[in-house]
């Protein structure tokens, strides 16, 4: 480990005092900090589109045929007549805005952005392994993102077969418009997006286990770091299984061939494909899909104990025990895929066995809440607006965890599946604990990323509007959803026609979700402004804002290339001393030294 | 203007907090407490919001189940709530109880606590006892649920398409015809097994042949080079296609033809009897879709190229259930729950369960309407009927008026 950090170091020396081009510093950047913000800006325009679609057809949604001229402004004439949205484009925005929040905003941006400022930070690396392949993976997935977000602007529309674009809907152009040019398109960019996703997780991969400075043991790593290392191992090893599930669709569409296809008549034409099967799609893409949960919520939980232990003065209880839960839920998300595939008519008993390991996972995230919350138990608690969002998803990831029991059970899921029940328990144990921990994240490590501070004034504004409005959109949502209404309907009021009081409920639930939406999404106006104003004309951060323990804190506010003006730090202790009785301070960073007699903390 | 006025306030607040030397990371008790009560106060909210919620819609959206399974889901759901509730309160509670008892309090140190492991043994152990039961009652359940039918169910078939469903009854013999997609013709929507479709389907494809054979070979037309490719391309795909329809003709066994002849094939409306256990099975056209039936606690995808089941038994007529639900235009109804196009969401059929003299007396009436009455009623031959002008009128759908009043046949969608 010495001989590395030194050759490290000698690389700083030779390249740290070269002036650097605007291209090479801000564009084409091989330093990871700024790779991290490149992730992070791309996303947040992502994630304000997405956003920007869940209000177009919410709209629909609440007040069904009535025109609108929100509506009609963003989708003109031909996909919203008179301001009413058009069918095939409610599907579209649907299957868009799903395909953005997971991939772009809570996979890219999520897992780009902190695995990319915090690993090196926090382990003591100089930089990425790969400066090079990480720049890479950034362009990868800007370019992705750019198709994805032009796909919504060609003449047939976007893909519109779901986010879960399952076949033959999505193979075949005669069954829906948006299965042609934007279903291609959304393939291609889903494919590159697998690319940069690789790319990004190897260098993760290999930089947390070989660049770590000395005395950076793996257990004295802090939990964001162990977080980022599992979710890399899983896209590494499910990925390029999606990518494969991608290249067969791909060869369905445009090569004749009949992976998933098989007796279909679709627009009057008999197709000769026979012997395919649709199914074999569902099982490669929720092989990644389901690991695709936890790519998402890891970075969001590690981010989460980082933050707790710190604003709370206390060491994350349990830290062995955290690591092992991120460890079993990692390896235990590989098992359970065919949760998604109860009703499909695939093997009654093999759906018996994914009950089973369904249910295991709840074991070790209700280690995790109970662990968060034997945390802030007898702490010194300092809400900054990152430790509001930090509890706000112990608080969705208890609230949307339970629910996820009724969908593991096999029996139950004959009922709910794919109703409005599903889409309520998903956005908030993985939607919002994932976003929370995200906008936590941000506002933790602004300091460190920009050298500026965000307000916390706006920032606690936008705190309480975020999570009453998350709460006011999805616990009602439950409520349609145990009414049996089934998700990817363009108007509910077709009830109508077999149970009026159903209509009602559904139609009075569906106003107070639309109405708190856009109470929401107004609220993360105040974030962005929050956010650029800052980035420009925030008070300027001191190196240790929050009293934190971990590496990043001891580097210095002005971003150099290398991180650490002379040698790299050495680490003589685990990453929560805070509060150590006989301390002086509340906490003793990891490069001071143990004192005499003092015994490491866990 | 909003933006200036928030930008001109943000600066006043920077100047303020400059003056009072204090950094923003400094956060003031005030702002300490203040966000401390907010905790409880949304704990507070929160609840009283789940308790309302689940008083006024709780139960209302799909009423008891109305089957013999569905009764037994009902209550295993029932069980699951009662325990995921009592989690959702518990964990929350403690949460904001936490957040708000343990804020900050200058002069008071946090307790240095790093591990247990008594402690986390505990919320190892219990979490995996209550999955234990959750599993072993919900296997249960689930094996009752997805076992095979009983020697006396009746075969039904569901056939969907974008965008609406047929059934197929099995008829007499209680043994549903076998089907091959590739004899879908106009009088054939089902696309069943018997000599004669074999026959008829071969027939129109060769017809359909010869036209493009006679089109492509015209030495006097010009032909857009496209349309020239598409066209040779489709000639293609038929040759390909009447060559596995020669290969079934020899193959076929005129003895299966009696299972097909006397299905009856129903549109609109799917009528059963109360208490009598059904075997389903699925079928689908196009893409995917998924039979759901709220109210009975059934669901099941389409797929095509493969057939999937589902058995269950109504136990409540329509007639019970509109009392149930204490509304007189209630029905039952079959949706479809998996994204399959525009109109997805318009994709349904009513369903009318009817006690066992009803269902008789329908059975009764639906007795001439056999798949071989009603393919022979139209010349096998003949154009399309679609567009076949001056047809013989004996719809697939019989003329028979549904025994219960207010049924109305639902539109077919696109």
């Amino acid at each position: 480990m010495g001989a590395v950090a030194h050759e490290a170091h000698g690389h700083h020396d030779d390249h740290g005092h070269h002036e650097e081009s605007f291209v090479s510093k801000y564009i084409f950047s091989q330093d990871h900090k700024m790779i991290g913000k490149q992730f992070l800006i791309t996303a947040v325009f992502m994630g304000v589109v997405a956003m920007l679609l869940s209000i177009l057809f919410r709209i629909q949604l609440a007040w069904p045929g009535e025109g609108s001229d929100f509506v009609s402004f963003f989708l003109g004439d031909k996909w919203a007549p008179g301001g009413v949205m058009q069918e095939d484009m409610y599907l579209g925005l649907v299957t868009i805005h799903g395909t953005i929040m997971v991939f772009f905003l809570l996979t890219g941006g999520l897992s780009g952005t902190f695995s990319n400022i915090l690993i090196p930070l926090q382990v003591g690396a100089r930089d990425m392994a790969s400066g090079f392949l990480n720049m890479l993976s950034y362009w990868f997935f800007f370019i992705s993102s750019l198709l994805m977000f032009a796909s919504m602007f060609i003449e047939t529309g976007p893909a519109m077969a779901g986010w879960t674009i399952y076949p033959p809907l999505s193979a075949l152009p005669q069954a829906i418009s948006g299965s042609g040019m934007g279903m291609t398109m959304w393939l291609f960019s889903m494919a590159i997006f697998v690319a940069s996703s690789l790319i990004g997780s190897l260098n993760y991969i290999v930089t947390v286990l070989n660049l770590r400075t000395n005395g950076m043991s793996m257990t004295r790593l802090p939990l964001t770091v162990w977080a980022f290392l599992v979710t890399a191992v899983l896209g590494v090893l499910s990925f390029p299984v999606l990518f494969a599930g991608v290249l067969l669709l791909i060869m369905d569409r445009m090569a004749g061939t009949s992976f998933y296809l098989s007796d279909i008549i679709v627009g009057g034409e008999m197709l000769t494909q026979q012997g395919g099967s649709p199914i074999l799609y569902q099982h490669l893409f929720w092989f990644l899909g389901h690991p695709e949960v936890y790519i998402v919520l890891l970075p969001a939980l590690g981010l989460s104990s980082e933050i707790i232990a710190t604003n709370s003065r206390k060491p994350i209880f349990g830290y062995r025990a955290m690591i092992g839960s991120i460890l079993a839920i990692g390896f235990l998300s590989f098992i359970v895929w065919a949760h998604h595939m109860f009703v499909t008519g695939m093997n009654p008993f093999l759906g018996s066995v994914f009950v089973f390991t369904t249910l295991l996972i709840a074991i070790p995230s209700a280690v995790k809440v109970f662990n968060y919350l034997t945390t802030l138990w007898k702490g010194s608690i300092v809400f900054t607006p990152a430790m509001l969002f930090a509890i706000g998803l112990v608080s969705t990831f208890i609230t949307g965890g339970v629910t996820g029991i009724i969908l593991a059970d096999a029996a139950l899921d004959i009922t709910v599946h794919d109703t409005y029940f599903v889409v309520a328990h998903f956005h908030v144990v993985m939607g919002l604990s994932a976003v929370f921990g995200m906008f936590g994240g941000v506002y933790h490590w602004f300091p460190k990323m920009f050298g500026k501070m965000m307000n916390t004034r706006l920032g606690y504004v936008h705190f309480w509007i975020t999570f009453i409005g998350a709460y006011g959109v999805f616990f009602p949502m439950h409520f349609v959803g145990l009414a049996g209404a089934p998700r990817r309907y363009y108007d509910y009021s077709v009830y109508g026609d077999f149970d009026t009081n159903s209509q009602e409920m559904m139609m009075d639930l569906n106003i107070i979700i639309t109405v708190f939406a856009i109470f929401a999404a107004l609220g993360q106006l105040v974030f962005l402004f929050n956010f650029f104003y800052s980035i420009y004309r925030g008070p300027k951060s001191v190196q240790n804002p929050w009293r934190g323990t971990t590496l990043e804190w001891t580097t210095p506010v002005e971003h150099i290339h290398g991180n650490w003006p002379g040698e790299l730090p050495t680490v003589h202790r685990w990453p929560y001393d805070y509060s150590k009785p006989g301390a002086e301070e509340d906490f003793i960073p990891q490069i001071v030294p143990l004192a005499e007699g003092e015994v490491e903390g866990h | 203007m909003g933006v200036v006025a928030v930008a001109q306030m943000m600066r006043v607040y920077e100047l303020s907090t400059k003056l009072r030397d204090k950094h923003e990371s400094d956060i003031s008790n005030r702002d300490n407490r203040m966000n401390a009560g907010l905790m409880l106060i949304f704990m507070i909210v929160l609840f009283v919001g789940f308790i309302w919620l689940m008083l006024t819609f709780g139960w209302v959206g799909r009423g008891d189940a109305a089957s013999v399974h569905g009764e037994e889901l009902d209550w295993l759901l029932n069980l699951n709530f009662f325990i995921i509730v009592t989690v959702f309160f518990l964990c929350n509670f403690l949460l904001f109880w936490f957040a708000y008892k343990y804020v900050k309090r200058p002069g008071v140190p946090a307790f240095y606590y790093p591990h247990n492991n008594k402690l986390e043994m505990l919320w190892t152990v219990v979490p995996a006892i209550v999955l234990a039961i959750i599993i072993i009652f919900g296997l249960r359940s689930w094996n009752n649920a997805t076992g095979d039918a009983g020697k006396d169910a009746i075969e039904i078939e569901l056939f969907s398409k974008q965008f609406d469903w047929t059934a197929r009854y099995s008829g007499a013999n209680n043994e549903l015809g076998r089907f091959d997609y590739k004899l879908t013709t106009g009088n054939n929507e089902l696309a069943l097994l018997t000599s004669n479709t074999i026959d008829s389907a071969i027939m129109e494809m060769e017809m359909g042949i010869h036209k493009m054979e006679r089109i492509l070979n015209k030495r006097d037309t010009m032909l857009v080079p496209e349309d020239r490719e598409k066209m040779t391309l489709d000639l293609h795909r038929k040759e390909k296609l009447i060559r596995m329809l020669y290969q079934m003709k020899a193959r076929h066994d005129v003895k299966e033809d009696a299972w097909a002849w006397d299905d009856i094939i129903q549109k609109d409306t799917l009528y059963l009897c109360v208490d009598q256990e059904y075997n389903f099975t699925f079928r689908s056209k196009d893409v995917i879709h998924s039979a759901y039936f709220p109210h009975f606690r059934v669901q099941m995808n389409t797929v095509p190229g493969m057939t999937t089941r589902f058995k269950f038994t109504p136990n409540k007529t329509t007639d019970e259930m509109r009392k149930d639900m204490n509304n007189p235009n209630f029905h039952y109804v079959l949706m479809c729950n998996k994204i399959c196009g525009g109109a997805h969401y318009k994709m349904k059929m009513m369903v009318v369960v009817l006690s066992k003299k009803e269902y008789t007396a329908w059975m009764k009436s639906k007795k001439k309407q056999t798949f071989k009455d009603v393919y022979f009623a139209k010349p096998p031959a003949a154009p399309a009927p679609e567009n076949g002008e001056g047809e013989p009128a004996v719809p697939a759908d019989g003329v028979v008026t549904p025994p219960i009043d207010g049924v109305e046949p639902v539109e077919a969608g696109l």
